[in-house]
Formats: C-alpha cells, structure tokens, sequence
C-alpha cells in the first residue's frame, strides 16, 4: 500500500458527486460498492455505523463522506472526501442557477425534472437494501426497520425518537 | 436598479453576507434527520427571503441538480442573493459546524469503535435509520405508481434492480436509464 489513497478517494467521491441525482441517499450503494467490494477500505460494519453516525449528526447526511474518508486517511482524508463530493456539484449548481430560471417554462427542462424522479426513486430504494443488508442480521433488528419504517410512513415524528428508540434496542443486546 | 423589470419578488430585503452565513449554520445544526424542513421554516416563514412558490422552486432545481440536495440549495439560494460570494458564504454556513462536529465523532469512533456497547447502540440506529429511509421511499413512490404514467414505476424498478441486485456501477446504470426516462417523459407529455 504504497499509493496515495487520497488520489481514488477524491477521483471515485468527485465523479460519484455527478451521478448522486437523489442527493446523498442515492449514493449509498455506489459509496458500499466502492468502499467495501472495490477499494476495502472498510467493513460492511464499518459502513453501517458510518451512515448511523452521519444520520444522529446534524446537517447534510452527505456528511457520511467525511467519515469513509477519516477512516481512510485521517482529517486529510476527511477533507479531500468532502471537498471531492461537494465541489463539483457545487459549481455545477452555481453555473445553472444563473440560467434556470429563464427556461422555467422550457419544454425539455419539464422533460428532464419529470425523467430523473423515477431514477432517483430507484436509487434511493436500492440503498435501503444494501443497508437493510448491512444492517438486517437477524430477525429483531429487521423488526426495528420494519416498525420504522411503518411509523414514519405514518406519522411525522421527529427522526431522533426513532434512532434513539433503535440505539436503546441495540443496546439491550437484542441486535 | 434592476428591480423594476423583474417579476415581483419576496418583500423582505435581501440579506446581508453574514446574515446569510448566520442563517444557514442555524439550518445546519438543528437540521437532524435532513436540514431540508428547517431551511424552509428559517427562509420562507421566519425570514420571508423567498415565498413559498419561490422556495418550491428553487428546491426543485437543488433536487434536479446531481449530489447533495440541500448543498445544491444552499448555493442556488445563496448565488441568487449574493452571487458567488453568497453562495460560498451559505455554503460555509451550512457545511462547517456539521464538518466539525462529525470529525470529532470520526476521531471517537476510530479510538471506541470497536467497544461492544457503542457497536450494539450503532446496529440498532442503523435498522431504524434504514426503516426511515424505507419510509421517504415509499413517501416518494406513492404518487408516482399512483399515477397513469406506466412508464415511471418501471423506470425506478429498473434503477433499483440494476444497482442493488446486479450491482452495477452507479454511473453505467445513470448513463443508461436518464436518457431513457427523460425521453420517455418528453414524448408522453
């Protein structure tokens, strides 16, 4: 391991950036897929308790890009992660904002924003299964998720009751 | 000043840079479970910065755009206030007090992460986290496969199929089924 694991995080998390239509939660099996299968930088463990730990912080559950990259390289790879998923996407977003608003009416911008829905909603799905994969060891904790799953379906709970109800299961040693 | 021709905007004045910054480190740290609805109660309620139909907007924009939603929009609301300088003032604002917090989480989990207890507390997040996820997916389908649009709900099985059954890189399977989608919403329009 004599290369720079700087040059792939920043080359797979800037291209990732580009195709993450969905936001972060469309990026989670390309980001296992590279992490774990491709680069093994991490284990599925590791994985899961990155995305636990990015969801109980605040802010962007982009956010989870920091820690694959602590984990892979210390604050220099925390940076070099976070500045690799946000940078291009973020010019991007600068460039078109200037522009948008004059095709609002546009034929082909209502074609695009209509098409990208349906894949974004797959990507999204898919996520949650190679999570629940990840995560889902056995039956009580496929439980928790599906209950989960259910009450925020239903109701408009704040997130942090959820994770605290599963973090108080999981260390009853249920899991 | 330019104000004249341009469609009536929101009434309130735009914001200073530090306002700005301001705003979005407040959006960033109460932001748990996704800053999107707090970005909204602090711009559109709170500050009146954008109406709603202006916030909608500009959120379907950051959702279009490819990577990080509320990123995008934190840009797109901060160039439209304050051009490059907003938009990397709203951007800092939004991304800094998060960067630092999760370092430090990062750094505790690599000295405690292998303690069991911690592990056993994580597990359980990480099912519910996912029933959550399970959730906004299901939040999100509802009216498309409601809808008489067969094409759609095909579309999404496909994306779905293709990267968490086959896995298959994220970017071939966005290559191949974008166009197709956009097409198909182009000509069943």
């Amino acid at each position: 391991m004599n290369d720079n694991p700087l040059i792939p995080l920043f080359g797979y998390f800037a291209m990732l950036s580009l195709f993450a239509v969905g936001g972060a939660n469309a990026a989670i099996p390309e980001m296992h897929r590279i992490a774990v299968d491709v680069m093994h930088w991490m284990s599925d463990r590791q994985f899961a308790d990155s995305f636990a730990i990015a969801q109980i912080s605040p802010g962007p559950n982009i956010i989870i890009v920091t820690l694959i990259g602590y984990h892979v390289a210390g604050l220099a790879g925390a940076a070099v992660a976070t500045v690799a998923m946000c940078g291009p996407t973020c010019v991007f977003a600068f460039l078109v904002a200037r522009t948008w608003d004059h095709f609002k009416e546009a034929r082909w911008r209502i074609a695009i924003q209509a098409g990208l829905v349906p894949v974004s909603l797959g990507l999204i799905g898919a996520s949650a299964f190679v999570l629940a994969r990840s995560a889902d060891h056995n039956i009580y904790a496929a439980l928790i998720t599906a209950v989960t799953a259910i009450v925020a379906f239903a109701t408009r709970i704040n997130p942090l009751w959820l994770f605290a109800a599963g973090g108080i299961l999981g260390l009853s040693g249920w899991l | 000043m330019s104000d004249s021709v341009a469609p009536p905007r929101s009434v309130a004045a735009r914001p200073a840079l530090l306002e700005l910054f301001r705003a979005f480190v407040v959006v960033s740290v109460s932001g748990f479970g996704g800053a999107l609805p707090w970005a909204r109660r602090m711009i559109v309620d709170q500050r009146g910065w954008m109406t709603a139909e202006e916030f909608n907007e500009a959120f379907a924009l950051s959702q279009f755009l490819p990577g990080p939603n509320v990123v995008n929009f934190s840009v797109v609301f901060g160039s439209r206030f304050g051009g490059a300088a907003g938009a990397a003032v709203a951007l800092a604002g939004l991304m800094g007090p998060p960067l630092i917090i999760v370092t430090v989480l990062a750094f505790l989990y690599a000295q405690f992460g292998d303690i069991e207890m911690l592990g056993r507390i994580l597990a359980g997040i990480t099912s519910a986290a996912v029933g959550l996820l399970i959730a906004v997916v299901a939040k999100m389908a509802a009216p498309l496969f409601r809808k008489r649009w067969d094409w759609a709900p095909l579309i999404a099985i496909a994306a779905f199929v293709g990267v968490a059954i086959m896995q298959w890189p994220l970017p071939l399977v966005f290559v191949v089924l974008a166009p197709i989608s956009i097409g198909l919403a182009w000509i069943k329009r």
